[in-house]
């Protein structure tokens, strides 16, 4: 008989949901961090929680995660920071503003609130934006947050639901033994399992080969404190194509207030490996397109420039469910897994429990046919 | 009309603001009142809102904004740092013929101990008319915040001179890139601070704070004023301040009588430096062995308790306090040059770990200003391939006795770091206690605490709860990336790095684009 029933593999904002949610499922957790808890990618992210209506699959696990932050909110502790700043996408001509047409009918029929602005009600919402643009779409239930304090949340409620959590642990592998028998192997020995949930991110693939996660770079920028200034967080609606686009370094508008009244500036994308250098022209165009939309930026004071890499996979979909018999995946979430954490962990809480997801899980199913053009 | 390269003036707003009775520039980040306490662009605590714009360090702030330079430089090398040890450097590199640039951030050259008000004498007079013949051009008012090095076997394939080291020069709010064949890195040395309790209060700066303040131009007349701290910086700040008009009312070192005693004996020339400041101040006691315990007031210090020697509390209008220097290798550590205790590494050439990278002065280790233009003059010369003399090898050498020395006679107590309590404000730029990084640290390491609080994530990157941390926890430091100071966003913006084809232009010699300035000497 094992000491555990699952060991969660990696102590970001993901496996520490994870975490969480199966300890409250009464299951006997371990997490393992090979360094140290919500320090990653997750600590390198912005903290935006948004719903994002295309393409379906991505909307249902973004607006499920909402739903169920908005039951975990509450709870957060102070450094948490949660802000339910909203989200508001701007559209620079009318092409983009169709779009917001579009996405706000798509959220109607999930019930999710969004209030389209023309050129007027934009500048009169969020007063740091140049004039000029067509109008946006706002969505006032989105919010922002704090991640490694949040990460750091789960974790202890995980611990108080009888979790134990172990930093400066690496897994070297994971092997199954014999049927409903796992084992991780670390530097200090072996530790029996019933099932392993891999959760280490951008790094999953080292533990389990042939998962289709690529590191995928980010730099941002965060400014000295100018409370009020900007007062949303703010998208382009060119970002999904950006987001989506191939393997070029892409940009785009992406500017986050946040609580402490410093202003976090992203965002941009390039599929280089592990090249944790600052490019300064991929930086340089990243805050070009920022202050596009808010000019003031430009005289603001930057104070920190750093880089984060997103675990990406071909369709931009998270990785989720089993992978084989006793090994689940629960990564590649790219640039949405601090949203999409929270209905992460819940999926994966019911897929180990043997209850009925709250959502289709199919279309994260890690052996899904992948496109091979990325 | 050739560019402004300097400001006419040598008073900041600080030095305004401190004349004019205001005691606080801006409110922390928990709404306490806080003024400048290093007075040298470090500790961001001056950030003031000005021109309609916030964050500007007063400090650092004159009427007289300088122009921004040319938006490319290329020369032979680039001398970051204008103390002693740059001054030195950049002379004797530009006396070669090579085309050299001096990088400082204050309008004009000296650094923080030949500061300009009231004029140089002795041989700063000396080297900063040397400099001034030297055909080195001078760049005041700007501040290096990223650079880069070009590595690798390109430069085998016989490339003469290639401009392989990147500069990002900050002035008058607008960047250039420097490129040189080579760079000195002479950034100097800041004050190392100690939190106790009280020591946020405005009016509570560095000995080098309240110095840099008065050369700024700040009036001291008739305040009273405590020092306390350690180091051979007290004495001469006492004799600075007294002379300023200020009533000094008593100057505290940490340091055992007999320590001073025994580094008098070895050191018979700062001795005789030493009895000169003291006769400017032969009024005020001097207390060896005793420090502050903690400091009283409400929007401002008003009362100082001493420990130690003498224990008792005394009234004051400011108290200047500090621990020695702490090393600025914010630069040398970006380009990844190694460091050996603390201090950047260097080969007697004082050449970095990195080719071309060259370090001279107290990054290298705190021994004094003979030592850093010893350092200065042998980095000049091995930049543009010249051996030092052995008149520079020997002054090196004092100088690393006397940095051994300084080290044991002004070690610090262990009572000093005891003093800050749990609700003693560690980090200033985010008002983060010893408490709540102990509690998260004594768990989950200091790297965590940093995390979850942004202690050292502020304006200032740690440059001062960095060196105190190392001190109160045995935390080493962080990792250094750009920008380096605070550049405005737009500077981000426009930052590129340069192609392979301006790498590979060859410099020529003696062309150090416009004409040298002429430095202006005040008696």
């Amino acid at each position: 008989m094992q000491n555990y029933d699952v060991i969660v593999v990696g102590a970001g904002l993901i496996g520490a949901a994870c975490a969480d949610a199966l300890t409250r499922r009464g299951l006997r957790v371990l997490v393992l961090e090979r360094g140290m808890a919500g320090g990653g990618t997750t600590a390198a992210g912005m903290g935006h929680l948004v719903v994002m209506d295309s393409p379906p699959a991505e909307f249902a696990l973004t607006a499920y995660s909402l739903e169920v932050w908005r039951e975990i909110v509450p709870h957060l502790p102070e450094d948490g920071e949660d802000d339910p700043c909203g989200t508001l996408w701007v559209a620079e001509d009318e092409d983009e503003m169709a779009h917001a047409k579009g996405q706000a009918r798509s959220f109607a029929t999930r019930a999710v609130r969004a209030e389209l602005l023309d050129a007027r009600g934009l500048s009169q919402l969020e007063p740091s934006l140049r004039t000029g643009f067509v109008g946006g779409l706002f969505l006032p239930d989105d919010r922002v947050i704090y991640p490694p304090a949040v990460t750091r949340f789960f974790l202890q409620r995980a611990i108080r639901h009888g979790a134990q959590v172990r930093e400066r642990v690496e897994v070297r592998s994971i092997e199954s033994t014999r049927p409903g028998c796992m084992a991780v192997h670390t530097a200090t020995g072996r530790i029996g399992t019933g099932q392993v949930v891999n959760a280490a991110g951008a790094f999953a693939p080292a533990l389990t080969p042939g998962l289709p996660i690529e590191p995928r770079k980010g730099h941002l920028v965060i400014t000295d404190r100018y409370p009020g200034l900007v007062r949303h967080q703010m998208v382009e609606l060119g970002y999904v194509k950006s987001a989506h686009a191939g393997s070029g370094a892409s940009v785009a508008m992406n500017i986050q207030p946040r609580r402490t009244g410093q202003i976090l500036i992203g965002s941009s994308r390039e599929y280089v490996g592990w090249d944790s250098s600052i490019n300064r022209e991929v930086r340089g165009r990243m805050l070009a397109r920022a202050a596009h939309y808010v000019p003031a930026l430009r005289e603001l004071s930057a104070i920190r420039t750093w880089i984060g890499f997103r675990p990406s996979t071909a369709d931009k979909l998270p990785l989720i469910g089993e992978w084989e018999p006793g090994l689940t995946i629960a990564a590649g979430h790219e640039g949405l897994g601090i949203t999409t954490a929270s209905g992460t962990a819940a999926l994966i809480a019911d897929l180990l429990t043997g209850a009925t997801p709250a959502i289709d899980p199919v279309p994260y199913h890690p052996r899904r046919e992948m496109p091979h053009d990325a | 009309m050739t560019p402004r390269e300097t400001t006419d003036s040598p008073e900041t707003t600080s030095a305004a603001l401190w004349s004019d009775g205001v005691v606080a520039n801006r409110t922390s980040v928990t709404g306490s009142p806080r003024g400048p306490l290093c007075g040298m662009g470090v500790c961001f605590e001056c950030r003031t809102s000005l021109e309609g714009r916030g964050q500007v360090r007063a400090c650092m702030h004159r009427a007289v904004r300088p122009d921004p330079l040319e938006p490319e430089i290329a020369c032979d090398v680039a001398v970051v740092g204008g103390g002693p040890a740059g001054i030195a450097a950049a002379a004797v590199a530009a006396e070669s013929g090579a085309s050299v640039l001096l990088i400082d951030e204050n309008p004009l050259p000296g650094g923080q101990i030949w500061r300009h008000a009231g004029g140089p004498s002795g041989a700063a007079r000396a080297w900063i008319e040397r400099l001034a013949r030297s055909g080195a051009r001078l760049i005041g008012g700007g501040a290096v915040w990223d650079a880069a090095v070009v590595e690798g076997a390109a430069f085998a394939s016989g490339i003469d001179r290639p401009t392989r080291v990147t500069l990002w020069v900050s002035r008058g709010e607008v960047s250039s890139r420097v490129r040189c064949r080579a760079i000195i890195i002479a950034t100097g040395a800041r004050e190392l601070f100690l939190p106790f309790p009280g020591w946020t209060l405005p009016n509570v700066l560095g000995l080098g704070g309240v110095q840099a303040l008065s050369k700024q131009g700040a009036r001291f007349e008739g305040r009273r004023v405590l020092l306390a701290g350690s180091g051979p910086l007290l004495l001469p700040v006492a004799a600075t301040l007294t002379t300023a008009g200020a009533q000094v009312i008593a100057v505290a070192e940490q340091a055992p009588l007999a320590s001073l005693l025994r580094f008098a004996r070895n050191w018979p020339g700062k001795a005789i430096d030493a009895a000169r400041h003291r006769a400017a101040f032969l009024e005020t006691p001097f207390r060896p062995g005793t420090w502050v315990a903690e400091a009283i007031g409400d929007d401002r210090v008003r009362e100082v308790q001493l420990a130690g020697a003498r224990s008792e509390r005394i009234a004051v209008d400011v108290l200047a306090v500090g621990y020695g220097l702490s090393p600025n290798h914010e630069l040398p550590r970006h380009l990844e040059c190694q460091l050996e205790e603390g201090f950047v590494r260097v080969s007697d050439d004082q050449e970095t770990t990195i080719p071309g990278v060259f370090c001279a002065g107290e990054p290298t280790g705190i021994a004094g200003v003979e030592s850093a233009l010893a350092q200065g003059e042998i980095a000049g010369l091995a930049a543009t391939h010249r051996a030092p003399t052995d008149r520079l090898r020997r002054a090196r050498a004092r100088g690393m006795a006397l940095r051994r020395d300084l080290e044991r006679t002004f070690a610090l107590r262990p009572e000093l770091r005891l003093l800050a309590r749990p609700e003693t404000i560690v980090c200033r730029c985010e008002d983060v206690t010893l408490g709540t990084l102990s509690e998260i640290a004594d768990v989950e390491g200091p790297r965590a605490a940093k995390l979850y609080t942004r202690a050292g994530m502020g304006a200032c990157q740690a440059r001062i709860c960095g060196p105190a941390l190392q001190q109160l926890r045995g935390w080493g430091p962080d990792t250094v990336r750009s920008p380096l100071k605070p550049v405005t966003i737009a500077e981000l913006e426009a930052a590129t790095t340069p192609a392979w084809s301006e790498i590979s232009t060859t410099v020529a010699s003696g062309a150090p684009g416009p004409e040298p300035v002429s430095l202006e000497v005040k008696s």
